[in-house]
């Protein structure tokens, strides 16, 4: 028995047995990924939960309660919203407009022939191009792109996985053809293959080479571009896969832990590199299962990382991470209650201590965001951070004991998903075997039949619906013009480039790739000679293969 | 006795969001049918290959990337092009309504989008099904 139910046991009973008689509203008190939740906390709950130790305070070890000391007393969270679509000049227009708007960084949404390895001009990407982010086939497009945004000046991220090393490329050619040097330059390549293979599914290449490719950023970065994360590694795509907060608070990590393995079976030491690893996850609707994830994540990481790989620095075990509301948990009925349910998200994601965050805009479950949607969605962020209050002192939240009791379930849940992962001989084989896939795939069709029972509530959707019909809303097109612009300006890059200068820069792509060579500086040649994404990609695609998964649902 | 129904359950294109197709996939096996499911990455000319090697009563195709208004309908020319114009195309993604009325107009069947449940879908396919059955009977 707990230190409250002995030494006020009197008053827990009468409590106890006070609640039973008001009895409980129908209802099956359980997180949205279906973990219970009980009716109240209590220090017995957290008997076990060294204050020093397991919480600790803010920029110590384990860092549960923040990465940094001072954390939005000396700056507030980074706040990026992803946006691209159409081609290089229709997304250029809209950074522009979103850093007038007092945005910090950029966020770069690529479209799927971009995300594929395809030029926008491939058979296989018509009726694709710009679509969902912007088309970049050449170095042609990433100048674009950027034109008139200074690179030393700015970070950017870029969700880009599969060609990420070749994108990569591409943006340090253009920032050096901007008069910038390598080391003057901040951002994230989101270069997280593992849960393409898991979750997203936009790989190409067999795992073994893609890996191969992903430490090559990150000795490539370590080594002349120190300033820049080489890898996001990823739960928010595992989350929309449909995986519960705990699957993915442990997946997510499991794979960081098998690129610092990877790494450090190249030669590489884990101080070089680890300190500039960084994650992304989601934040979706229940608060304080979120808030107890964030908190969970910094704690596990911190520990494996000082004392499974050997780190010393502690930049190498503090986890920082990117936050996006849920796009899963938005409605296309009622639109307007995604500003309600994104506001409560993002503010899940600043008490979890995150270092950036993107805001989901109203309209994404029926298109693009238009750009009033957008600035709400940036607005939003704003009001949190100058309105709220929530921002003046770190990590609030801390010592309830409610919070550390859920942060504690967190942690010991994702060592047991850890503990399966490694029976299964490790993230490849498991996502080999198509084990993270099944997994997914359970708990979205389990939540899917629990939200149709009416056990998980979707206002607008399962309750209180209506019964009129909705106006409908504004919505951003993008025109095939879009696809038959980008193809003639790439035609005009072909036409205009050195044919010699691009077929011998394809050649040395070829010669290192297999020769296992660091591909970057090839990478950045090609990507100089205007040769493309797609000519690049081809040349690997013959190299290494093309994967295909288990198809298992 | 009819026989059950037959359904193949793909993804065009380059989009690998495949949540919704295995939800549904799942969803019409424990509704009885006969799911086939073609999986992700594919081409338009592969899924009518797989439908009509598999002779399904219906296609599903999930498209969450904004390439609906090219490979819908894409799905039902080649469909026609083979002789299997008597199969339903159906399916769901990020769509908007007025993009629904236009595919339609174009034979695509009934679009599913955000929210939809998974008992309208399978009454939907079921009554669908069972119409073209009985149409092809009555001929």
């Amino acid at each position: 028995m707990s230190t409250i139910e002995t030494s006020r046991g009197t008053a827990w009973d009468q409590w106890k047995a006070a609640f039973d008689l008001a009895g409980e509203r129908n209802a099956p008190f359980e997180t949205v990924s279906s973990a219970p939740v009980a009716p109240l906390a209590t220090p017995a709950d957290v008997a076990g939960t060294d204050p020093v130790a397991d919480i600790g305070l803010p920029g110590q070890f384990p860092y549960t309660r923040g990465p940094y000391p001072s954390m939005y007393r000396t700056k507030l969270w980074t706040m990026r919203q992803f946006a691209g679509f159409g081609n290089a000049h229709d997304t250029n227009a809209r950074y522009k407009f979103l850093l007038g708007k007092g945005q910090d960084g950029l966020s770069v949404a690529f479209d799927l022939p971009t995300l594929m390895g395809y030029d926008s001009d491939h058979p296989r990407s018509e009726g694709e191009v710009g679509r969902c982010g912007v088309a970049v086939s050449s170095l042609k497009d990433m100048e674009t792109l950027f034109d008139g945004i200074k690179l030393s000046e700015v970070t950017t991220s870029m969700t880009i996985n599969s060609p990420s090393a070749i994108v990569w490329a591409m943006y340090l050619v253009t920032a050096q053809k901007q008069g910038c040097r390598l080391d003057q330059l901040g951002g994230t390549t989101q270069n997280d293959i593992l849960k393409e293979y898991i979750a997203q599914k936009e790989y190409i290449f067999p795992p073994q080479p893609s890996m191969r490719l992903v430490v090559d950023t990150m000795e490539y970065g370590s080594k002349h571009v120190p300033r820049w994360h080489p890898i996001s590694v990823s739960g928010y795509h595992i989350r929309e896969a449909g995986s519960t907060a705990v699957q993915e608070l442990a997946f997510t990590l499991a794979d960081g832990f098998a690129y610092v393995e990877a790494a450090m079976e190249r030669g590489l030491a884990v101080d070089d590199f680890a300190p500039r690893l960084s994650f992304f996850f989601n934040s979706h609707v229940d608060f304080f299962e979120e808030i107890a994830k964030f908190r969970a994540a910094r704690r596990i990481y911190a520990r494996r990382m000082r004392d499974r790989y050997g780190a010393r620095n502690p930049r190498s075990m503090q986890l920082r991470f990117h936050t996006q509301t849920a796009g899963c948990s938005l409605t296309a009925q009622q639109p307007l209650n995604n500003i309600v349910r994104t506001t409560w998200e993002a503010l899940a994601g600043v008490l979890g201590g995150t270092q950036s965050l993107h805001t989901n805009s109203m309209d994404e479950t029926v298109a693009l965001p238009t750009e009033m949607a957008v600035k709400l969605a940036l607005r939003t962020q704003q009001l949190i951070g100058y309105e709220s209050g929530v921002a003046n002192a770190i990590d609030p939240l801390a010592g309830s004991w409610f919070v550390e009791d859920a942060t504690n379930r967190m942690e010991q849940g994702a060592l047991e998903i850890f503990a399966r992962i490694d029976e299964l001989g490790g993230v490849v084989p498991a996502l080999e075997q198509g084990w993270f896939q099944r997994e997914i795939g359970k708990a979205a069709y389990k939540y899917q039949r629990e939200l149709e029972a009416g056990r998980q509530v979707v206002v607008g959707v399962n309750r209180f619906v209506d019964t009129e019909e909705e106006a409908p809303m504004e919505t951003l097109k993008i025109s095939m013009a879009t696809e038959r612009r980008q193809n003639e300006e790439l035609a005009e890059v072909r036409r205009t480039r050195s044919a010699g200068k691009a077929a011998a820069a394809l050649e040395r792509v070829a010669t290192d790739a297999r020769a296992s060579v660091n591909l970057m500086p090839a990478f950045m040649q090609a990507a100089e000679a205007y040769a493309t994404l797609g000519e690049m990609v081809d040349v690997l695609r013959a190299e290494f293969g093309t994967y295909r998964e288990p198809a298992v649902f | 006795m009819d026989t059950p129904i037959r359904v193949l359950v793909a993804k065009p294109g380059l989009d690998g969001h495949d949540r919704g197709a295995k939800v549904v996939a799942a969803a019409l096996r424990d509704a009885g049918m006969e799911v086939i499911y073609g999986g992700l990455h594919q081409t338009p000319e592969a899924i009518v290959e797989m439908a009509v090697q598999e002779d399904v009563d219906a296609v599903g195709l999930s498209v969450l990337s904004g390439a609906h208004m090219h490979l819908f309908p894409r799905v039902v020319q080649l469909l026609a092009a083979a002789g299997a114009g008597h199969m339903l195309v159906t399916g769901g993604g990020i769509i908007s309504a007025e993009d629904m009325a236009e595919l339609s107009k174009a034979g695509v069947g009934r679009l599913f989008g955000p929210g939809a449940t998974l008992k309208e879908l399978v009454d939907y396919i079921r009554a669908e099904v069972g119409r073209r059955r009985a149409a092809a009977r009555s001929h």
